[in-house]
């Protein structure tokens, strides 16, 4: 049973990011990128850890999907034209081709020598709620805040760039 | 017949129960929609639905009077209009998102019923209450948030798929609204959570929790959250309000300035799944605020219910704590509704005004201030 709801969302998550990417409608492409977070969130409960499935539901699929969507709307995105490459898509392509070819060496020569451990002696970080929380307040608080922080900044990025001032009283 | 289902596959047994769980919610979404029709009318002063008069039905001696004007043939001949009047697709909609939109509304209005306890029984075997529940986890209310936050797409797709302006605005207020007011929401659970887990390993999000919490002996045990932290309690009743789409926050529909929002492309039946879906969502989100604030199936404020039906049959305890979580549940609907029928709605801007510059710095300093106050209280 669990493999076969494995394969399920497996499969789903995988397909969905695929229509993430080809889909030329953006809101296409927001809602299959949501159906893939619910198969993350599915993968997540087959992992017993059901804090993660239901906030990658509560935050991503609930409020950051349903943000992305509006800004698609209030912008109108259409499809459109694509433009042909241009030199950042190069560099970006080029840099990606690499890291796959790393990636795909690594798989290659560590083919089948993956260790698997018993069940039992991985700590369930995600599992228990109070353990969850007791992490993130002690073992990874530095992570948290600088990630926190960089939020922060991206949104405050965000909120310059976006406005239009003129002059110093907009500032204020 | 109790070792007949005993018998079958466990998820066979899931099924069957999550069915009868669906089968009454319905119907109280239905019955919603007539009280809804009788309360506004009651609140301006007019009989309301009063007239209609099935064949045969009608001429019963004393229940068909008392029916007709209570107004259910109305609602009957509403639901089988609804059903057989033809189906209408604009020529204009995307056709996929237009169809999915109904069916996101209700299948998260239904599916969160699964976590929330609907009442509680005395079990001999082990002395103990046990919840009537589909299925108690411990992540209860974030399941409940989360589930309910995936409704928004409804609005959002029925705005975007109708393809003309009054419902994509529409659209484009809903995603709007649902993100700002879950915020202060999730915030206003807060502190419940705080005073419900003792320190120590173990912590739980379960509804069912919150209300042991809410029925333990002496003052501060007995005491219905409502009184312990009535901020909190106010905070989510607003959210919920808006959450729910309610006047006077119902934006995405606001039919005075949207004609119908989101839904003015939609007709029969399509048209009605929004409404359950709505009076569903209503249904379980007073269901929520019962079992967080007013003691869930706690007949009175330190009177809990397990001494009560510690010696009767389990199917009548069972029955007297649905009842009473029930009837709490009722009339907090009875709230919505006449809030609904006596406040005038928000403009647009006042909504968004509310929720991010009052409704947010409130909670935030609302769960600054209880926990301060428990961690304070656990010390001494």
């Amino acid at each position: 049973m669990a493999d076969i709801l494995f394969h399920l969302f497996a499969f789903l998550t995988i397909g969905s990011s695929v229509a993430v990417v080809y889909n030329h409608n953006a809101v296409n492409s927001a809602l299959a990128f949501l159906v893939g977070l619910v198969g993350v969130s599915g993968l997540f409960v087959l992992l017993d850890s059901f804090l993660l499935a239901v906030l990658m539901v509560l935050v991503y699929a609930g409020a950051v999907v349903a943000l992305f969507l509006f800004i698609i709307m209030l912008l109108d995105m259409q499809g459109g034209e694509r433009p042909p490459f241009s030199k950042p898509t190069a560099v970006a392509g080029l840099i990606g081709a690499a890291l796959l070819t790393v990636c795909t060496m690594t798989l290659i020569r560590n083919f089948g020598g993956l260790e698997t451990a018993e069940m039992g002696a991985i700590v369930p970080v995600g599992a228990n709620l109070k353990h969850y929380a007791d992490q993130l307040f002690t073992t990874y608080l530095l992570p948290v805040q600088v990630v926190g922080f960089l939020l922060l900044i991206a949104m405050l990025g965000v909120i310059v760039l976006s406005k239009k001032f003129e002059g110093m009283e907009d500032v204020k | 017949m109790i070792e007949l289902y005993l018998n079958l596959p466990v998820w066979v047994q899931a099924s069957l129960k999550g069915l009868i769980a669906i089968g009454l919610i319905i119907p109280i979404a239905g019955a919603c929609s007539l009280a809804e029709r009788k309360i506004s009318a009651w609140i301006q002063g007019r009989p309301g639905p009063n007239r209609a008069r099935a064949w045969g039905l009608g001429y019963i001696p004393v229940l068909g009077p008392i029916l007709q004007r209570l107004g259910v043939f109305h609602l009957m001949a509403d639901g089988a209009k609804f059903v057989f009047k033809e189906d209408v697709v604009p020529g204009h909609v995307n056709k996929f998102y237009y169809y999915l939109a109904p069916l996101v509304a209700l299948v998260p209005s239904l599916c969160t019923i699964v976590v929330v306890p609907f009442g509680a029984y005395f079990d001999a075997a082990t002395e103990t209450l046990k919840p009537l529940i589909l299925a108690d986890v411990d992540v209860g209310i974030l399941a409940v948030f989360a589930i309910g936050s995936l409704s928004v797409y409804s609005l959002i797709l029925a705005g975007w798929a109708s393809n003309s302006k009054y419902p994509f605005l529409g659209g484009v207020r809903a995603s709007a609204q649902l993100i700002s007011y879950e915020l202060s929401r999730t915030l206003s659970v807060i502190p419940v959570f705080l005073w419900v887990n003792a320190p120590g390993p173990e912590a739980t999000l379960s509804l069912f929790a919150v209300v042991e919490s809410q029925s333990q002996p002496g003052f501060w045990g007995g005491m219905w959250f409502v009184f312990l932290m009535p901020l909190c309690a106010f905070v989510f009743l607003v959210a919920l309000f808006a959450e729910t789409n309610r006047q006077p926050f119902d934006m995405p529909e606001s039919e005075a300035d949207l004609v119908g929002g989101f839904h003015t492309e939609y007709g029969e039946f399509k048209w009605s799944i929004f409404f359950v879906a709505e009076y569903a969502h209503m249904t379980i989100g007073s269901g929520v605020f019962v079992l967080l604030f007013l003691g869930g199936w706690n007949p009175l404020p330190w009177v809990p219910l397990e001494p009560l039906i510690a010696g009767l049959p389990v199917w009548l305890g069972g029955l007297i704590g649905a009842s009473v979580f029930l009837g709490k549940t009722f009339f907090f609907i009875f709230l919505f509704m006449w809030v609904r029928w006596t406040l005038p709605r928000f403009r647009y801007d006042q909504v968004m005004k509310l929720g991010w510059q009052k409704l947010l710095p409130i909670a935030i300093a609302n769960v600054i201030f209880y926990a301060l106050a428990i961690a304070l209280i656990e010390r001494a």
